[in-house]
């Protein structure tokens, strides 16, 4: 039985770079964006369901300044068939909120799907409530957190982190799970298939394509300003030392300072 | 000038209790409204008291919420309810940032996450939220009017009873109509010894540790002998050496103890962000260039092999 998967992909400046704030306070997007490590799990669990599910294909939505599709590649390039990017100006300093709306209308330009996946937060915004907004957006059930996946008969199982352990959740397709990081091991692309993903289809979109108005997403439609960005206090620098057979001593030393010894 | 009406999505841990993290929401919500109330997805008689302890005159309850995940039907009664509330806080716990994405989506309100700080500015509810591992702070003005939902991290505020009495108890309706997921069984992970939220002293160990075999050899003996709780990075915890729940940092726990050590860790963001709040930090690592030095009030470059036995030898000798 076929199974069709979208995969919401964020394209992220690279977090081994040092951040950089654009004048109005956002990250600076404009630099060259790769695939967020976070969402290459998802990426992965996808393509993973698609195979034992003998059919089917793994769609890419995302969202991004500038046409930027690096990132979709590198995903296209581990085995999604196709993407779909929003790109347009009047995004710029979207939140969460504008962010699941877009994606929502653009899974609707995906065609039919059973699943759609998504981190469970960022590397760089971090705000860990997209995919939670994405389904509620789109009107599916979601599971959220998600440890292991499974799907069969038009059901998905899941084991859901928790603060305490886990729970064992099951919920009927279509529906939304964002996956933790490390749920599965994200293969490497190959030489094949990143030459194969230079010619798969990434269908470009504004707002317009999607029937959004500009003044509901963005900085407009945020709802929220960021008034100033502050240097973190700065913790005193410490003694720093070179082991030399005795650095042991050091830490008997301090805790004992501390008097916890 | 204060808020007229703050609500706190409660959440109980495994024994029913109020959480810290609650208490912690429920002492800041105090500062900020005239009027504090909890929300909570239960029976609510059974944290009237808590509730009311610190500081919160109404408990709003939906009843307990069986067989289904909570986020879809609880976000909706949430957003259901919340009419003429200025502030909905919660925490940054699992089941709370998936009720306040629904209950931002119905509302059409954005959420404002990992929440450090929140200030008055005159009318004006500001945030502060950490970006790039906690190096700088933005701060974030609500401007689509109430209510407005934040997520708080846990350990921005300390608890502090208000002296109030038990809450009033009343239930808030369910929308039946929220698409949801079944819950088939719960499973709760055991948990001994000290408790990484509340430990005085922390020993966490990294991918530095080479093998997971020296989690237990290192950091389980070290953590034995200080009476500390034990923690890990995610990469080892992604690497299953150790369970999630030991994991530190943005994605695991936060964690503030009197004295942190950090053995064969490098300090990336994603780890730092959840221990650079510890009063002593000691850390242990082979790279002079490791971030976690940049944090470290006492750091010996060196390798955690050497460094780690004969510490815990020394420690063993002092009885």
């Amino acid at each position: 039985m076929a199974l069709n998967v979208v995969v919401c992909v964020k394209q992220i400046p690279d977090p081994a770079d040092p951040g950089a704030l654009d004048a109005d306070f956002t990250l600076k997007r404009d630099v060259k964006l790769i695939l967020d490590e976070s969402d290459s799990y998802g990426v992965e669990m996808a393509l993973q369901l698609v195979d034992t599910a003998g059919g089917g294909e793994v769609t890419l939505v995302s969202m991004a300044p500038n046409g930027e599709v690096s990132g979709l590649r590198t995903a296209l390039a581990m085995g999604a068939a196709k993407g779909v990017l929003v790109s347009d100006d009047a995004l710029a300093g979207s939140g969460a909120l504008e962010t699941a709306k877009t994606l929502a209308a653009a899974i609707g330009k995906a065609g039919d799907y059973d699943l759609v996946i998504s981190g469970v937060e960022s590397s760089d915004g971090y705000t860990g409530v997209v995919p939670q907004m994405l389904a509620a957006q789109l009107g599916h059930p979601m599971v959220s957190f998600a440890k292991s996946v499974e799907v069969s008969d038009g059901k998905i199982k899941v084991a859901r982190q928790t603060e305490t352990g886990s729970q064992d959740v099951e919920a009927p397709t279509p529906c939304v799970v964002s996956v933790t990081a490390g749920v599965v091991e994200p293969r490497y692309p190959s030489f094949k298939g990143i030459m194969a993903a230079k010619s798969k289809p990434v269908d470009t979109l504004a707002l317009g394509d999607l029937g959004i108005d500009g003044g509901n997403v963005g900085w407009a439609g945020a709802g929220q300003e960021i008034t100033a960005v502050e240097d973190a206090p700065a913790r005193q620098a410490g003694e720093i030392v070179e082991d030399d057979g005795e650095g042991f001593q050091k830490i008997v030393a301090k805790l004992e300072e501390l008097k916890v010894i | 000038m204060a808020l007229s009406k703050v609500w706190v999505f409660a959440e109980t841990d495994e024994n029913g209790s109020l959480t810290t993290l609650s208490k912690e929401l429920l002492t800041k919500a105090r500062d900020l409204g005239d009027t504090v109330e909890a929300f909570y997805a239960g029976d609510g008689n059974d944290i009237a008291e808590s509730a009311g302890a610190f500081g919160a005159t109404a408990v709003h309850a939906t009843g307990p919420i069986e067989g289904q995940l909570l986020g879809a039907p609880v976000g909706a009664a949430l957003a259901a309810a919340a009419e003429g509330v200025d502030l909905l806080l919660g925490g940054t716990s699992y089941d709370a940032r998936d009720a306040f994405a629904v209950a931002s989506v119905k509302l059409d309100k954005p959420v404002i996450s990992n929440t450090t700080a929140i200030d008055l500015d005159g009318d004006a509810v500001v945030t502060t939220v950490p970006v790039f591992g906690g190096e700088k702070l933005v701060k974030t003005k609500f401007t689509a009017g109430g209510p407005m939902l934040c997520l708080v991290r846990p350990k921005s505020y300390e608890a502090s009873e208000s002296g109030g009495g038990a809450a009033s108890v009343s239930s808030v309706d369910v929308p039946g109509d929220a698409p949801s997921a079944t819950v088939l069984a719960t499973h709760v992970e055991e948990r001994e010894g000290p408790q990484l939220d509340s430990a005085p002293i922390v020993v966490s160990g990294g991918r530095g540790l080479g093998d997971p075999a020296k989690f237990e050899e290192y950091i389980e003996a070290l953590g034995k002998k200080l009476g500390a709780a034990t923690g890990a990075t995610r990469a080892i915890v992604d690497a299953g050496w150790v369970p999630y729940n030991k994991q530190v940092g943005q994605t695991g726990k936060v964690v503030k103890p009197d004295v942190y050590i950090a053995a064969g860790i490098s300090g990336a963001t994603q780890h730092l962000v959840g221990m650079k709040g510890s009063k002593n930090i000691i850390a242990i690592n082979k790279d002079p260039e490791a971030p976690i030095f940049s944090v470290a009030d006492l750091g010996i470059v060196g390798d955690v092999h050497k460094v780690l036995p004969a510490l815990i030898e020394a420690l063993n000798a002092k009885g």
